[in-house]
Parts: C-alpha cells; sequence; structure tokens
C-alpha cells in the first residue's frame, strides 16, 4: 500500500480543531500498548495517569504550579514559530531568568522591601531576554542559525547555575549541599490558596489573555503571521524580519524568564542545580499542541502538567518510571505533528500492486 | 604509555562518537533532508547498545543493536517528514525529545550495572610500533569503521551514480522528480543511513567511551554533531577534521583538570558548546560560502504531483 | 516541406484530474515521424500535463498511449526516454549546483563515464551550434546556455520525439531563430517535435500542424500555416477577445512622477544581478514598458523601486519631486506609489491567508480604516475585499477564500486591483500577465493603460513583447543590469528589442561583450 497526499485548496477548519484531539487519542491508545508491555494493566495505567490527578482538589492546585511555567514559555514559543524564529533554547532561558532574579534573595538577601519580589520579576524577565538575544544577535548580525546555538546556550546556563548553587551562592549554613539560601518571606511569590499555587498562574492567565488579543487583532499579530509564513510578502508589506527575529526571541526569553524566576520564587523557595524537569523543552510541545495559539496553549499546557502529575502518581502506585512521562509527551508531539498534516492535506492510500494508470485500459 | 599518547589516545575516542554522527547526518542533509534528531537516534541506540550487550554478552550483539536501534528511529521520522511532510525542524526536535524519553525509560534497569568494553583490534606486529602503534593500530572496530566511512561517504557523493543522484535531490527535488527519480526513496534511504550511523556513534558511547549506562549520556553530542556538518560546509573531509577538533576541546578540560588548572570544572564543561557557537559564527560569517555549499532543498517540504 | 510521415505516437481518451479539476479530458492526440507538431491552448488549457504524461512525469487516470502503433505504458520519464522520447522543460530540470555534464548524466538511462560522456558532449554540443563547456556550473550560465543543456541533454538520447515546453519564452528573437534552425535539422534527420507556445506568430512559422486544447480537451486541429494568427487565437480561447483600446495621448503626457537618476545596486548574493547606473523618467499619463529576458536585472530593479533593497543614493528614486531612494516600502506607499510584484504567490500575496487579510498587506502603512492604534480592522479590510472582487471581476468559489485557492489569473486581478483601488499616481508593475488566461490578461492591461490616461505614471517590465507593444506609449530594454534609453513604441520593432536584449545597448566600458 502507498500512501499519497493530496494538497487541499485551503486550510480544512475543521481539521485545525479536530488534529489535537487526534493525536491525544492516538496517544492514548499507544499508552495503553505502552502500559500493556510493561505489564501493567492499560486501563489502570490509563485512570492513574489522566484522571486520578483530577479527583483532587490539592492536585488540582498542583496542576496549575505545574502548567504555569509551560503556557508562560509556550505563549512565547508560540510566538517565535509562527515567525520562524526556531529559539528551542527556553530552558536555558528559564534557568537564566531564574539565577538573574535570585541575585536579590541570594546576593542582597538583606534588602526586603515590597520592591524586592517586583525587581526579582524583573530582573528574571531581563535575565530570560539577555540569553535569548545571544541567538537573536547572531542570526541578525551574522546569520547564524538559531537553533544550534539556542539550544548549546542551555548547557552553557545549567552548567552556570550547577557552578554558582555548588560554589559562590552555596548556603553558608547549609552543611555543604549544593543549594542557595532559603530565600526570605519577602522575596516568595504570595500563594493563592491552601496548597502551592502562586501568583504565577496569575501572570500566565494575563500573559495568554493578552497574547491572544495581541495575535489576532493587532498588526503585530498580523506581521507575525506574515513573516513566518512567506518572509517575502512579509518584506513587502514593508516589516522587518531583523526585528521581528530580536522580538521574538525577547519576548519568549523574557517569559521564560518570568516562569524561571516564578517558579524558584512561588514554588521551589531556594536554589538548587536542577530547577526545571525539561518545562523548557515540554513546552516546544506546548506549543505545538496548542497550534500556536495562546488559548490552545492554555489548555495543551494543562495537558502536560497533568502528565507530569500523572507520571508522579503512576510512579507512586504502579511502580512505573517516571520517564514513562517524557514518553509520553514525546509521542504526543509525534502524533501532534502527524495529524497536522491533515489540515493542508488529504491522505490517500493506493495498493502498491496496481499497475500503472497509463496502462489501465490497456 | 607517554602522556602525549595519552592524550591522543583520549581524543579519537571523544572525536569518533561525533564523527560517526555527523557523517551520516552529512550524506542526509545532501539528499535535502535536516534531522535535527540526532541526539534523540544517538541516545536510543545507546541505550540499546548497552543493552544488547548485556543480555548476550557479545559487545558485537551490542554494536548491532545500537545500529538497528538508530534506523527505527530514523525511519519513524522519514515517515513523518517524507510521507507525511511534516516540518523537518519540529519532528526532530519530537525525535530527540521521544529519543531522550525511551532511554530513560528502557534504560532505568541498566544503571549502575556494569558495562562491557568493545575488545581493541589488535593488528599483530603494527600495534606494537611505538607511538602510532597503539593510536593507528589499537582501536577498536567502530573508530576504524568510522574513518573508513569517511572514505566510503567521499567516494558515494563525489565518485558514485548514486551519489550524484543524492546531490541532485538535495539540490532541486522538482528537477530530480522531472527526471524520473523518486525523490522520497532516495532520502528515506539517506535518512536511515543516517539513522545507523547515528545509532553506532551511540553505541559506541555505552560499549567504549564510558562502557556503562548513563541517562541521558550523549550530553548533546548528537547537536555538536549537527553543528559540525555546517561547519563542515558538507564535506566529508573536513567533517573529520571538526569531529576530531571537538575531540580535542572536549579533553582539554579533562587535562586541564588534572593538571590543577584553578578554572572551575563547570567552565571546562561548557567549553564544547561555548566552542560549538563560536564555530558556527565563524562559519555563517562568510555568507557567500555557506549560501554556495548548502543543499539548495534542504528542510523544504516536497510533495510529487502524479 | 511537409511533416506528412507515419504515425509515430497516438495518445487515445487521456484523462487526468486534479481533485476536482480535469486538466485532460478524453484528450486524442496524434504526432508523426519528422513533424513539428504545435501544440497550443491558453494558461490552464492542459497542454503542459498532456506533456508530462507522455514524458511519464504524470500519470493519467485513464487512456491510452501508443508508440508506432503498439500500445505501451510509459509510467516514469526513464521509460519514455527508453523510448525515444526526450523533453526539454519550461522551467528547466536542471541542478544549480552541478556543472553540465552532471546535470546531462541524471538524465541519461546508460551510466556513463563522466569524462567519456564530457567529450561527446562537446562534440554534440559544437555539431548543433550549441557551444557549452561541460565543466561549466549550471549557476553560472546564462537562461540561454541552460536551455542548450536541456537540449543538449535530449539530443545525446537521439530521441525520435522531442517535447519542447514554451521554449522561447526565454530566448531573445535572434536565439529564438537559432533554435528553429536547429529544430529544422533534427526533423530532416527524421525526429518529431512536439512544441507548446502561446506565441501564434512563430507556430504558424514553424509548424507542420496544430492541436488545439481549451479546458482540458481538444477543440480542433489545422494546419496552422493556413491560418492567421488572429484565427489561432480565436479557436484557442473560444471567443473574440476584446482588443486592448490604447488612446494616442501624446498630448496629455504631462510632468515627470517617477525619475530614476544613476540607480544603481550592488550584487546580493551568488545568483543576483547588479544594477548599473539606471536612468528612466515618466511622466504622468504615460505608459512606460522595460523589456528584458529573465534575469536581467528586473527584479532587482523593483526591488529598488519598491524599497524592497535600498539604493546607494537618496537622488536616486523620485518620486513627484520627493527623494526616496533610501527610504522604505510604506513610505513610499503613502507618498502613492503602489506595487505589483512578479510572484504573486508568497511575494505578492501570503498563500494561506485569506483575501482580506492579503489586503492589509499592503494597505496597513496608508490606510487609517484598516489600522488604528496598532489594532487592524478587520471588517474594513473584507469590505475592501469585496469592493476589489466585484470592480475586477475576480472569480472564487466562495467568498474572502484564502489566496492560494484562487487561480492564477483571478489572483493576479486581485492583487492589481488592490492597488488599483487605492489611485496610485505612480504604478510599477513587474509581469502583469505572467501565467495568466487571456480573458484576464485583457482585463489587466485595460486598466493599467485607463490608470496612465488618468493622470498617474505606470511604469510596468513585461517579458512579453506582444504585450509591450499592446501597451506601451515608450520602451526601454534591460540587459545584465543596464537599462537602455527608453524610446517611443512607434519607433520600435522587435528586431532593435531583440539586439538590446543581447546587450546592443550596454556602456562598453562596463562589459566588453557589448559589441
Amino acid at each position: 500500500m502507498r500512501l499519497e497526499l493530496e494538497k487541499r485548496s485551503e486550510h480544512s477548519k475543521a481539521m485545525a480543531i479536530l488534529s489535537p484531539l487526534l493525536a491525544i487519542a492516538l496517544t492514548v491508545i499507544f499508552g495503553a500498548f505502552l502500559f500493556a508491555s510493561l505489564g501493567i494493566n492499560p486501563l489502570k495505567g490509563l485512570y492513574a495517569y489522566f484522571i486520578e490527578p483530577l479527583t483532587a482538589g490539592w492536585s488540582l492546585e498542583e496542576l496549575a504550579v505545574k502548567a504555569t511555567p509551560l503556557v508562560l514559555i509556550g505563549c512565547g514559543l508560540s510566538v517565535c514559530y509562527l515567525s520562524n524564529n526556531w529559539n528551542i533554547g527556553a530552558e536555558g532561558q528559564f534557568t537564566m531568568g531564574a539565577v538573574f532574579g535570585c541575585v536579590f534573595p541570594i546576593v542582597f538577601y538583606e534588602w526586603e522591601s515590597p520592591l524586592t519580589l517586583p525587581a526579582m520579576l524583573i530582573f528574571g524577565i531581563l535575565g530570560g531576554m539577555a540569553w535569548a538575544a545571544i541567538p537573536a544577535f547572531l542570526k541578525t548580525r551574522f546569520g547564524t542559525n538559531e537553533i544550534l546555538t539556542s539550544l548549546m546556550l542551555v548547557y552553557v546556563a545549567q552548567l552556570f547555575l550547577d557552578w554558582l548553587v555548588r560554589g559562590p551562592w552555596r548556603d553558608p549554613d547549609g552543611f555543604n549541599f549544593p543549594e542557595s539560601r532559603l530565600f526570605s518571606d519577602a522575596t516568595i511569590l504570595p500563594n493563592l490558596a491552601e496548597g502551592r499555587m502562586h501568583w504565577g498562574t496569575i501572570f500566565a492567565i494575563v500573559v495568554v489573555l493578552v497574547m491572544a488579543v495581541m495575535l489576532a487583532k493587532s498588526l503585530k499579530g498580523f506581521e507575525i503571521r506574515v513573516l513566518g509564513q512567506a518572509p517575502r510578502a512579509g518584506r513587502f508589506a514593508g516589516f522587518s524580519q531583523k526585528r521581528m527575529v530580536w522580538f521574538a526571541f525577547l519576548l519568549s526569553g523574557g517569559l521564560a524568564g518570568l516562569a524561571g524566576i516564578s517558579e524558584v520564587s512561588g514554588t521551589v523557595g531556594q536554589l538548587t542545580p536542577v530547577i526545571s524537569p525539561g518545562y523548557g523543552f515540554t513546552a516546544i510541545i506546548v506549543a505545538f499542541l496548542g497550534r500556536l495559539n495562546p488559548i490552545g496553549v492554555l489548555l495543551a499546557g494543562l495537558l502536560l502538567a497533568l502528565s507530569y502529575l500523572g507520571g508522579e502518581a503512576a510512579q507512586v502506585q504502579l511502580g512505573t518510571s517516571d520517564k514513562t512521562t517524557r514518553v509520553f509527551q514525546g509521542m504526543l508531539l509525534f502524533f501532534v505533528l502527524a495529524c497536522d498534516t491533515l489540515i493542508l492535506y488529504r491522505i490517500r492510500f493506493r495498493r502498491a500492486s496496481a499497475p500503472a494508470a497509463g496502462g489501465r485500459s490497456a | 604509555m607517554s602522556e602525549a599518547e595519552a592524550i591522543l589516545l583520549t581524543i579519537i575516542t571523544a572525536a569518533t562518537p561525533l564523527l560517526l554522527a555527523a557523517i551520516g547526518e552529512l550524506v542526509v542533509e545532501r539528499s535535502g533532508v535536516l534531522n535535527l534528531g540526532v541526539e534523540g537516534m544517538m541516545i536510543v541506540g545507546a541505550v540499546a547498545g548497552f543493552a544488547g550487550a548485556h543480555a548476550t554478552g557479545s559487545t558485537t550483539a551490542g554494536v548491532l543493536a545500537a545500529l538497528v536501534a538508530g534506523v527505527v528511529m530514523a525511519a519513524l521520522f522519514g515517515f513523518l517528514t517524507l510521507q507525511l511532510v511534516t516540518n523537518q525542524v519540529a519532528t526532530g526536535l519530537a525525535l530527540t525529545l521521544l529519543g531522550l524519553g525511551l532511554s530513560g525509560m528502557i534504560g532505568e534497569a541498566f544503571i549502575g550495572e556494569p558495562g562491557q568494553d568493545l575488545p581493541q583490534l589488535a593488528i599483530p606486529g603494527l600495534s606494537d610500533l611505538p607511538l602510532i602503534g597503539p593510536l593507528l593500530f589499537g582501536q577498536d572496530a567502530l573508530v576504524y569503521l568510522s574513518v573508513a566511512l569517511v572514505f566510503f561517504v567521499s567516494w558515494l557523493l563525489f565518485k558514485s551514480r548514486y551519489g550524484l543522484i543524492i546531490r541532485a535531490v538535495g539540490n532541486n527535488h522538482t528537477s530530480a522528480h522531472a527526471l524520473g527519480y523518486s525523490v522520497i526513496r532516495v532520502r528515506f534511504l539517506c535518512v536511515l543511513f543516517g539513522g545507523a550511523c547515528a545509532g553506532l556513534a551511540g553505541g559506541y558511547l555505552s560499549l567504549a567511551y564510558t562502557p556503562q549506562w548513563i541517562e541521558g549520556m550523549t550530553a548533546g553530542r548528537g547537536w555538536i554533531a549537527l553543528a559540525l556538518v555546517v561547519f563542515a560546509s558538507w564535506r566529508p573531509q573536513r567533517i573529520a577534521l571538526g569531529a576530531y577538533l571537538f575531540g580535542a576541546v572536549t579533553i582539554l578540560q579533562f587535562h586541564a583538570q588534572a593538571y590543577g588548572i584553578a578554572i572551575p570544572s563547570q567552565f571546562l564543561s561548557a567549553l564544547p558548546y561555548i566552542a560549538t557557537v563560536v564555530v558556527l559564527v565563524i562559519i555563517s560569517r562568510n555568507r557567500d560560502l555557506t549560501r554556495a555549499n548548502t543543499p539548495a532543498c534542504l528542510a523544504q517540504p516536497f510533495v510529487p504531483d502524479r | 516541406m511537409s511533416g506528412g510521415g507515419e504515425l509515430l505516437l497516438e495518445a487515445r481518451d487521456i484523462v487526468k484530474q486534479f481533485g476536482e479539476v480535469k486538466a485532460n479530458d478524453h484528450v486524442n492526440f496524434q504526432i508523426n515521424k519528422g513533424e513539428i507538431h504545435a501544440l497550443l491552448g491558453e494558461n490552464g488549457a492542459g497542454k503542459s500535463t498532456l506533456v508530462k504524461i507522455l514524458y511519464g512525469a504524470l500519470a493519467p487516470n485513464a487512456g491510452q498511449i501508443l508508440w508506432q502503433g503498439k500500445p505501451v505504458t510509459i509510467n516514469n520519464p526513464g521509460k519514455a526516454r527508453d523510448l525515444g522520447i526526450g523533453m526539454v522543460f519550461q522551467h528547466f530540470s536542471l541542478f544549480d549546483a552541478l556543472n553540465v555534464v552532471e546535470n546531462i548524466a541524471l538524465a541519461l538511462s546508460a551510466k556513463e563515464d563522466l569524462g567519456a560522456l564530457a567529450e561527446k558532449v562537446r562534440i554534440v554540443s559544437a555539431e548543433y551550434g550549441l557551444p557549452l563547456d561541460p565543466y561549466a556550473i549550471v549557476a553560472d550560465l546564462s537562461v540561454g546556455e541552460r536551455q542548450r543543456i536541456e537540449i543538449v541533454r535530449c539530443l545525446l538520447q537521439e530521441p525520435t520525439l522531442l517535447i519542447m515546453d514554451e521554449p522561447t519564452s526565454v530566448l531573445t528573437p535572434q536565439e529564438a531563430d537559432q533554435l528553429f534552425e536547429t529544430l529544422k535539422r533534427l526533423t530532416q534527420e527524421g525526429c518529431a517535435i512536439l512544441y507548446i507556445s502561446h506565441r501564434l506568430e512563430e507556430v504558424k512559422n514553424l509548424c507542420h500542424n496544430a492541436t488545439i486544447l481549451r479546458h482540458g480537451k481538444v477543440v480542433g486541429s489545422c494546419d496552422p500555416q493556413l491560418e492567421t494568427p488572429a484565427t489561432l487565437a480565436r479557436m484557442m480561447v473560444g471567443a473574440e477577445i476584446d482588443i486592448v483600446k490604447s488612446s494616442d495621448n501624446q498630448a496629455n503626457v504631462g510632468q515627470t512622477r517617477l525619475a530614476l537618476n544613476d540607480l544603481s545596486l550592488s550584487q546580493d548574493g551568488p545568483f543576483s544581478v547588479a544594477l548599473k547606473n539606471v536612468n528612466l523618467d515618466v511622466q504622468a499619463g504615460e505608459l512606460v514598458a522595460i523589456a528584458g529576458i529573465a534575469g536581467n536585472g528586473q527584479s532587482e530593479l523593483f526591488d529598488a523601486l519598491s524599497g524592497e533593497r535600498r539604493a546607494a543614493k537618496q537622488s536616486a528614486i523620485v518620486v513627484d519631486q520627493q527623494e526616496f531612494g533610501q527610504k522604505g516600502i510604506s513610505e513610499r506607499r503613502k507618498a502613492g506609489v503602489a506595487f505589483v510584484p512578479e510572484e504573486r504567490l508568497g511575494h505578492g500575496a501570503v498563500p494561506g491567508m485569506l483575501l482580506s487579510e492579503n489586503v492589509i498587506l499592503t494597505r496597513h502603512a496608508d490606510d487609517a480604516d484598516i489600522v488604528s492604534g496598532g489594532m487592524v480592522r478587520t471588517g474594513h479590510a473584507e469590505q475592501m475585499e469585496k469592493d476589489i472582487k466585484t470592480r475586477f471581476d475576480v472569480r472564487m468559489s466562495h467568498d474572502n477564500p484564502e489566496a492560494r485557492a484562487l487561480s492564477g489569473g483571478n489572483l493576479q486581478k486581485f492583487v492589481v486591483g488592490r492597488e488599483l483601488l487605492r489611485n496610485p499616481g505612480v504604478l510599477i508593475v513587474n509581469q502583469p500577465t505572467w501565467g495568466v488566461d487571456a480573458g484576464a490578461a485583457a482585463v489587466i492591461r485595460q486598466a493599467l493603460i485607463d490608470l496612465a490616461r488618468s493622470g498617474s505614471a505606470v511604469l510596468v517590465l513585461s517579458q512579453d513583447l506582444d504585450e509591450i507593444f499592446e501597451i506601451a506609449d515608450r520602451i526601454a530594454v534591460i540587459s545584465r543590469g543596464q537599462l537602455s534609453e527608453a524610446e517611443p513604441a512607434v519607433d520600435m520593432t522587435r528586431e532593435k528589442i531583440g539586439l538590446l536584449m543581447g546587450g546592443l545597448g550596454e556602456k562598453p566600458e562596463a562589459d566588453s561583450h557589448a559589441a
């Protein structure tokens, strides 16, 4: 059997909505196979993964905690990918955001004022921006491929953080553990409820709303889409590709930085060598599953946050590895990309054994 | 063994996985496909190689398992990008994320398990020569293979008709299709070749470089291999040069530490990544050179009309 | 000389469907040995589809092909070549990064040593008066030289049928004459030639027989030597085409609205052409056309005019006494200049965006009704889309589709209409009717003339000499980045333009090739 694509004359609006759902369904089906192959009852496995975490109040809050960085980063990455800028180093920008913001609670820990927290957040955003500015500069100035540079900087950022918490920023009273001092109350992002949900969630919701309006209604949003789809037409419209590279990288870097400082200040309360279970990479999946649309990113962020929670739950209940989560996430992105084909193409199957059409009537 | 000898030996060991992965990706990109999933194929190759050797007790079986694992991952990528015409950049990322997840899951059982070391293929007489003996004739099979692949790929691309077709497909898929070449089939085979090479590169890591399974043990080498292809401006000999250069940078950090140079180890570990960025910048500064050498159809989608 | 011979190839009831469109609808067609047979039809009539089927590049949905009386299945181009069918593609099937021999080797089924092949290429190309350096890289060659590679590639296979898709569209009149000599010689050697063209004059002079396609169907066949271009055109289009009305306007010409003063642009990358001291004035009420073979600096000139690339001096481009050489495209639009680029999809319009969004593309800077306070007013853009649609008869299957859903002709009407709707003082159009059906082309040409007569300055870059003679008041020729003096159309002949295209107008100090 041979597979052939037939181009649709226009994007299928129905498929644009169906494709992510189809991808989720396929992931669930393959997930069931995965559980079966691990010797786990598939239904039990899927329940533990995707339903159980939604049944308790505390875990709903936990869901928000995990979704917050994913949504913040995912929104920024959506702008990048819509404008055809391949920033895949959000993990590094997240890390540097956390590092920059933590200058206050760790170095200037004696400064406690109502301004400390805002200053931390601003520094977090600036840190992410600064780290994203490097690939943006190299791309606009020298034409260097941003995919590789942004990714390489992830490793550099992680090693930098590692050095800080094992070296100059190590807690002097921390028994030599590679951790920073604990943050004082003035530098901790306030909680919103009894659980661990914090102000970062509010930031995420505001960002989603602002970005949704920007992308759908503003000239900037139009510019982003035009330059991403047809750079030549963008130039013809009078838009600058270079400025868009800067815009996309600074915006996504800033949002990743905000996510980083919010995570450290709201969830962890100190700096440790590893501050993220790969949020910066998972957010890539969030962006694509959300169809590069802020509202979609919000929903996709919740789903992928669920996969983290489910992974933890399944580890406890079923004894599966927490790595299963990442398999799920990877599969999901694969299926999303495959299903997106249906938006632009119809798929036809042809039997390979059929004679070529030229001789059919002979 | 002298100090210099030891350093040179470790450079070869550090360069081989980069060389294997990059030479495969070179062929893939020459055919017009950008597979950013090298890191993913490599790490799955690493875990499969370890598992294969662990299960059978044979490193040969391990190497084969690594190769097959790389090919399977590449097939997945090829099906999506070539048959379903998905975005190559995004699909490559997906392959890496999936590969990292899968390898972590499969490898959980092997953490801390003792590994097996790929045997050195000593050539009697030659291996005993001073200095060059162990360097040139005391290596394991994958080191020899990596060097042989450089020559093979040069021959394939520039001397054989297959190579002419590969370059043609990468330069202009519409023309190649109009002349009757199956663009998708040519590209699929190249992608599989790239997968095999990346799988072997991973296998080398878990069977020779550090003969055990460590989660995430590729540590960005797949990405560095991708950068090497750009650095080499798509030429096989320059890939070899680049790989050994990077091998040297990697090794430098260990020896610098051994000499007690007072630089934090993290900064030294960051060297290969920073070097990658620097090298990419140097190469891309010469825009005419990169533009003239880049396969014109790189990462462009192709849907044949019938 | 007559082409009567035995039957070489026959196609019976060929059907080819793309989605809902029947590109070939039960096409029957015959060609004899040693004849030059024209395949005539408008853009989209199904000519290219038919020849691609004959060459094995497309598979028909139904139908039969007989080669020398025997049914054959041509399921790939290699099979066609084995039968003795060669094809010269309109947009060439060459590989820029490879050299001439490599390009030729790729089209030969036999696995031949490249060194021996290079020698053969040298001999055959010299023999037919098509000199080629076997080791030249294609990217460095001119369009005419590239076509030679395609032809030599076919000749080496000693074809019995040679298919040529619009071969003269990229040649100067003189180069075309040379090609005709080669073709005639081939037919004397017994080779049949299937010749696709929409240039009726050359079909009439060259071909023995003609088959005419319209909307995918064969609508007739004739001996073109017994017809006039007008009768051929009627058969192609199926109706009389409105003759474009161009009143003499010498009396109405007003002040200079667009002036180019020593406009130069450096080469931008290995495949681009540098502009050298281009000078030109376009007056109010006048339509000036720039003729030239593709790739002689037209797109660079357009980019400089639109501001997509900036000139070195501010004074290089003057519109209504204001200097714009280094200003951006939005500022030029605000000054009343409008632009229509050559590429509709991807340059003039974003393929995956709605037509109303494509209105915003060129209107966001100078129309406060479309964008205010940084926000886009979609409703207004949709209204403008409707206006363009009715005023310029843009046909679409449903309202406000994505740009790529439109046919070439309709999208061109939309892209031109979008700019005309704002009544530009200066309009610059690159290839206004390239790949557009005759009906739409007539509408567009008339609109350009009407705009000029209303007091605007119109500058058209075109490769189509028929079009240029139909609409232009004055004609200049661009050749390797240099522009000849614009002269009144009545004083220009095809021969003169042909010589200028070949470099006669170039300044000797800039290039010694000018003689």
